[in-house]
């Protein structure tokens, strides 16, 4: 059922049968270490370039989640997925041999949410019986794409993040599981004119307001409607600035809000600057994390809200703006 | 919404909540890794000069020898936790050209010699490169008017 000007309803709810969280070292020392399905130690993951060591990464999350959620593979109708790297490669290759129709997407670190968003709808329409969602970022792999070859001496800026190696992945099903979807909000592009490719969190932090008050409005509730409002990868400097924003709209989510890129390292210890960013951020974070709180019934409805930051080297280099996006996805317990 | 006038009150709000380094603290570290680097060369200098070396000769050696660490140190996953520490310290001298040659020297070496390595080891050192040969010949040709008109004189 649609609702207000960017969101569904869905009457048929997509349930969350299983979800898997593969990472790195860095991201398995990390606060949510023991949650995660499976830590690598090896940054190449067993492979020879970086590119490959995240189309592993997938590769791993898509078996993991399909064993978690005990369906069997070929039942599994559409894949949705997409990485960072330039024309989603780690994604083509990485999901070459699970022989599943794809719909490769990108929405830079928005991605999960997207894909999650469009997973739902086809199964909602009753297009599927299973789908599988997933997304993968590895830290360099987008250092390379992104910034500086990885052994380049640098000094970070206190605002920039560090890109979270790590993919999840997970599985939609009609009944059962863990969670259920029961609405979506789907963001627009939004650019307030940042543009310094090192502070993400104040590029994507409007396109987060933005998705999360049209949330409200089109659902017509409060802010405590919601156990967590959890934005993807915002850091440091976009938490305040998302939450200031909507306190502006006369929304208050101080004490709903939790960023995934500020919970996956220990700020003090693993020197990650502003906090965690990437596709993976938000996915390993929800599959490993949200996923179970909502499964214990600790948190019972949860805006999971991936925030993305859509920029290139190309369009940096040429002086434009740093645009966000982010897209919102309402997750519930099913005890509910 | 989203004004031009929202989007200037955003950006100049991202300003003041936007934390930064110490710049004080940051340039008093960068002077002491660049002073102890330029100590290391300087006892380099004199060990060489002790071996009877021509002034220039050992001057070349002392380049040979900072050069070859940083790329060693670069190789061995060392030289950007010194960088974090040292910044310009160790960015400025001969150490930081040598890293931002041989780092991308290592990243693209999965994609061949050619358009790998080839086409890519200047991709952080070539603008160092292009834009001080021309800044020198800039300066050369200024130097020579200079000259020729008399206002400085020759060699």
């Amino acid at each position: 059922m649609k609702k207000g000007t960017a969101s569904i309803a869905f009457k048929q709810q997509p349930c969350i049968l299983g979800a898997a969280s593969v990472v790195g070292s860095k991201e398995g020392e990390g606060p949510l270490g023991k949650l995660f399905d499976q830590i690598e130690q090896d940054d190449k993951f067993g492979k020879n370039t970086w590119e490959e060591a995240e189309s592993e990464l997938q590769k791993r999350a898509a078996q993991l989640a399909i064993q978690k959620a005990a369906v069997p593979k070929p039942a599994i109708r559409y894949l949705f997925a997409g990485d960072l790297l330039g024309q989603s490669i780690a994604t083509s290759f990485g999901l070459l041999e699970m022989n599943i129709p794809l719909f490769g997407l990108y929405g830079a670190c928005s991605t999960m949410g997207e894909s999650l968003s469009l997973g739902s709808i086809v199964m909602s329409a009753g297009y599927a019986d299973y789908v599988m969602c997933l997304t993968s970022s590895h830290f360099a792999s987008a250092e390379k794409e992104f910034r500086f070859p990885l052994e380049y001496g640098n000094q970070r800026p206190a605002s920039a993040t560090w890109t979270v190696t790590g993919s999840g992945a997970v599985i939609l099903g009609k009944e059962g599981g863990i969670a259920k979807i029961s609405g979506i909000t789907t963001g627009k592009i939004v650019d307030y004119g940042i543009r310094d490719s090192q502070n993400m969190g104040a590029a994507m932090a409007p396109a987060a307001a933005d998705t999360i008050a049209q949330n409200l409005k089109d659902f017509q509730i409060k802010p405590c409607e919601y156990d967590k409002i959890i934005t993807g990868d915002l850091g440091k400097v976009g938490k305040t600035a998302v939450i200031d924003l909507l306190r502006e709209q006369g929304y208050d989510i101080e004490k709903q809000h939790m960023d995934c890129g500020l919970e996956i390292y220990n700020e003090q210890q693993q020197n990650a600057e502003a906090g965690g960013s990437g596709c993976g951020c938000a996915a390993v974070t929800l599959c490993s994390y949200v996923l179970r709180m909502v499964e214990e019934g600790k948190w019972k409805k949860v805006l999971f809200v991936p925030t993305g930051a859509l920029l290139s080297k190309t369009s940096f280099n040429e002086g434009q703006t740093i645009p966000g996006i982010a897209h919102a996805v309402v997750i519930e317990g099913k005890n509910v | 919404m989203n004004t031009e006038q929202q989007k200037k009150i955003y950006q100049q709000y991202i300003k003041e909540v936007t934390p930064s380094h110490n710049i004080w603290m940051n340039m008093l570290k960068a002077f002491f890794v660049g002073g102890l680097i330029c100590l290391i060369g300087q006892i380099l200098m004199h060990w060489f000069l002790s071996m009877n070396m021509s002034k220039e000769e050992a001057g070349s050696w002392v380049s040979v020898c900072l050069i070859g660490a940083s790329i060693l140190l670069t190789s061995f996953h060392l030289f950007g936790s010194i960088a974090k520490f040292g910044g310009a310290g160790v960015l400025v001298p001969i150490t930081g050209f040598a890293n931002s040659v041989a780092a991308p020297a290592i990243e693209y070496k999965k994609e061949g010699q050619v358009f790998g390595i080839g086409v890519n080891i200047f991709t952080i050192s070539g603008p160092v490169i292009l834009y001080g040969i021309f800044s020198s010949w800039v300066l050369g040709i200024l130097y020579y008017v200079l000259q020729m008109t008399g206002i400085m004189g020759g060699m």
